[in-house]
């Protein structure tokens, strides 16, 4: 037979869900030809933890604060802020203006980290490390910052039902500044860095790349869909909290460049410039942030009354570093829980690009292709997952191990 | 095209779904000093008009983004809302649209809108598998999220007898929802 009459075939191979290029769980399994990819299938699940279902059925909403910061561990002001912004709407509770600009100010802190720590995440992938070290070092900076706002490195904890916990006083001020200050000056550093060097060009130039419609159609959010130069932002397009009043541009690579690519190369330069652009918005919010209260309702048993007996729904739309975050919630007057709570992460939209992103990409690209929506497992895999392995002898559940741990205590008692 | 007001918006999907539009409403929150608003449409259309309604929202904006599908579990019917948002690109001009329908439990099955906006695949198939609606047509109708040993017919997110609860594991020294 021929060579070119026999079928060509392909092989399979998975990646994941515990991989070395994919820090949270997440199975890829990709179809080759030879090197290259010819399609690929994106298997999620593997740490659901029913984070909807408790929403719905044990916690009251304000419990459920503190679960949805606890959604992701980086985005956790986006999905307690999607949340807030959605039971604000159907329980109709009035933000004071302060409280607004409050809560921008924790939402840029946490996107100038989240990049900066993907920037980190980026160059390691592409195995350019003394770059993962020096991001991160950078990256210092603002979790200090955190710390010193909202006293707590990671989980800043500030938000709350028609408003925030905890005001910004006036003699941090002047921190906040010098931290500002600081990241302004390694800017352009940072800039050569990551746009200048032959070696992140090379790896990233014509890789993974999505183009506007495709970028369309399948949904992207976020910094992906505007590396493929579609001016998307929820904080421009759909303008909530002190958002509304700032004006806010979305960012397109062809502000650089001139030309829109849609690839890696793209998406570094998109949340390159967002650091810049969050290190405005705080200078401008520090500026026009107006005197006042914080909190409509500081006492909690009336917030709980007023939340257990409101009636209605609303949507919370929040642009996490990632993209646009959206919180559904339905509540019903006399129960005490949410009755409906509705999660959707931006990575989740994402990866429905994934395929695309990879088609045509040699393996060895795929961890930087893949990287480069910035996924967030945590954040996608939410929802319903019931524990209880029915039927399988061999899986030792929690109370076998409590069962065990009693008999052993007994056993070491005779 | 042009781009319409909430009202006009509204008024065309009378004139394109006729009877098959149940009532449409729109909502509009000040923020922040400014009082700048942003704005949501809630559009209530009838099964059998689905379909004609995403046609409809994709003529007024070509790609329009769909956030989500949520459902909930209201007794005898279980109603899904298509959260789409249309006009972006401009300070405050977009528009969050809530395609809301709602299906009886007898008959829980919603056409596929894969065709006309592909990214909607993960969607569709977490409805499938947590609320138990049949998505036909659905090019890829595997679960998503959930694991292979929860039973067929067990749907998280229904509060009556098919949802999770007999699966919940129950901690040592805690009693089961309900017997407290």
């Amino acid at each position: 037979m021929a060579v070119n009459e026999t079928e060509k075939t392909t092989y399979t191979i998975p990646i994941g869900p515990i991989h070395p290029a994919l820090k949270e769980p997440v199975q890829l399994v990709l179809e080759l030809d030879g090197e290259k990819v010819v399609n690929t299938d994106v298997r999620v699940g593997q740490v659901h933890r029913s984070i909807e279902w408790l929403g719905m059925n044990r916690n009251n909403p304000v419990q459920s604060i503190y679960l949805a910061e606890r959604i992701c561990g980086i985005c956790n002001i986006c999905h307690p802020f999607c949340l807030v912004l959605a039971v604000e709407q159907a329980a109709d509770i009035a933000v004071p203006p302060r409280a607004e600009y409050i809560r921008v100010i924790a939402a840029e802190m946490e996107r100038i980290h989240s990049h900066i720590l993907w920037a980190g995440v980026a160059a390691h992938e592409i195995g350019f490390d003394t770059v993962f070290y020096l991001t991160w070092r950078i990256r210092e900076e603002i979790m200090d910052l955190i710390e010193l706002v909202f006293g707590n490195r990671v989980t800043k904890a500030i938000l709350q039902f028609g408003g925030v916990r905890r005001d910004i006083t006036k003699e941090q001020l002047p921190r906040i500044r010098q931290g500002l200050d600081y990241y302004k000056s390694i800017f352009e550093q940072l800039r050569r860095v990551f746009l200048e060097d032959e070696t992140v060009k090379m790896r990233c130039r014509n890789v993974g790349i999505l183009s506007r419609e495709a970028a369309l159609k399948l949904l992207t959010v976020g910094p992906t869909v505007r590396a493929s130069g579609v001016p998307k932002d929820v904080r421009q397009d759909q303008a909530y909290s002190a958002y509304a009043d700032l004006n806010v541009k979305a960012i397109t690579p062809d502000m650089v460049t001139g030309t829109v690519v849609g690839d890696v190369y793209d998406r570094i330069i998109v949340r390159l410039l967002e650091v810049a652009q969050s290190i405005q918005i705080i200078e401008e919010c520090i500026a026009q942030m107006p005197e006042g209260p914080i909190l409509t309702e500081s006492k909690m048993p009336r917030l709980l009354k007023l939340l257990t007996d409101a009636e209605g729904e609303g949507v919370g739309r929040v642009e996490a570093p990632r993209g646009e975050d959206i919180h559904y919630v339905r509540m019903e007057s006399g129960v005490s829980t949410l009755s409906t709570w509705k999660v959707r992460a931006p990575t989740y939209i994402n990866l429905v690009a994934i395929p695309t992103i990879l088609k045509g990409m040699q393996i060895a690209d795929v961890p930087i292709a893949f990287a480069s929506i910035d996924p967030c497992l945590s954040c996608t895999n939410r929802a319903i997952r019931t524990d209880k392995a029915t039927g399988k002898q061999s899986v030792i559940d929690y109370e076998e191990m409590h069962r065990l741990s009693v008999q052993k205590t007994k056993e070491l008692m005779k | 095209m042009e781009k319409l007001s909430p009202q006009q918006i509204i008024d065309s999907f009378k004139k394109a779904l006729g009877d098959g539009m149940i009532d449409g409403k729109i909502y509009e929150r000040e923020v922040a000093v400014k009082k700048n608003r942003y704005r949501s449409l809630w559009i209530n259309v009838k099964k059998e008009a689905f379909r004609d309604a995403v046609e409809h929202i994709c003529r007024i904006q070509k790609h329009p983004h769909l956030a989500i599908i949520s459902s909930s579990d209201l007794g005898d019917n279980v109603e899904l809302i298509y959260h789409f948002t249309i006009y972006y690109g401009n300070h405050l001009e977009e528009i969050s649209l809530g395609l809301r329908v709602t299906l009886p439990k007898k008959d829980l099955t919603i056409p596929t809108i894969t065709d006309l906006i592909p990214g909607a695949i993960f969607t569709e198939r977490e409805t499938q598998e947590m609320m138990g609606v049949k998505v036909t047509d659905i090019p890829d109708g595997r679960r998503l999220f959930l694991a292979g040993d929860i039973p067929e017919g067990v749907y998280p997110w229904r509060k009556d007898e098919t949802g999770p609860e007999k699966y919940l594991r129950v901690l040592p020294g805690r009693k089961p929802k309900g017997k407290e």
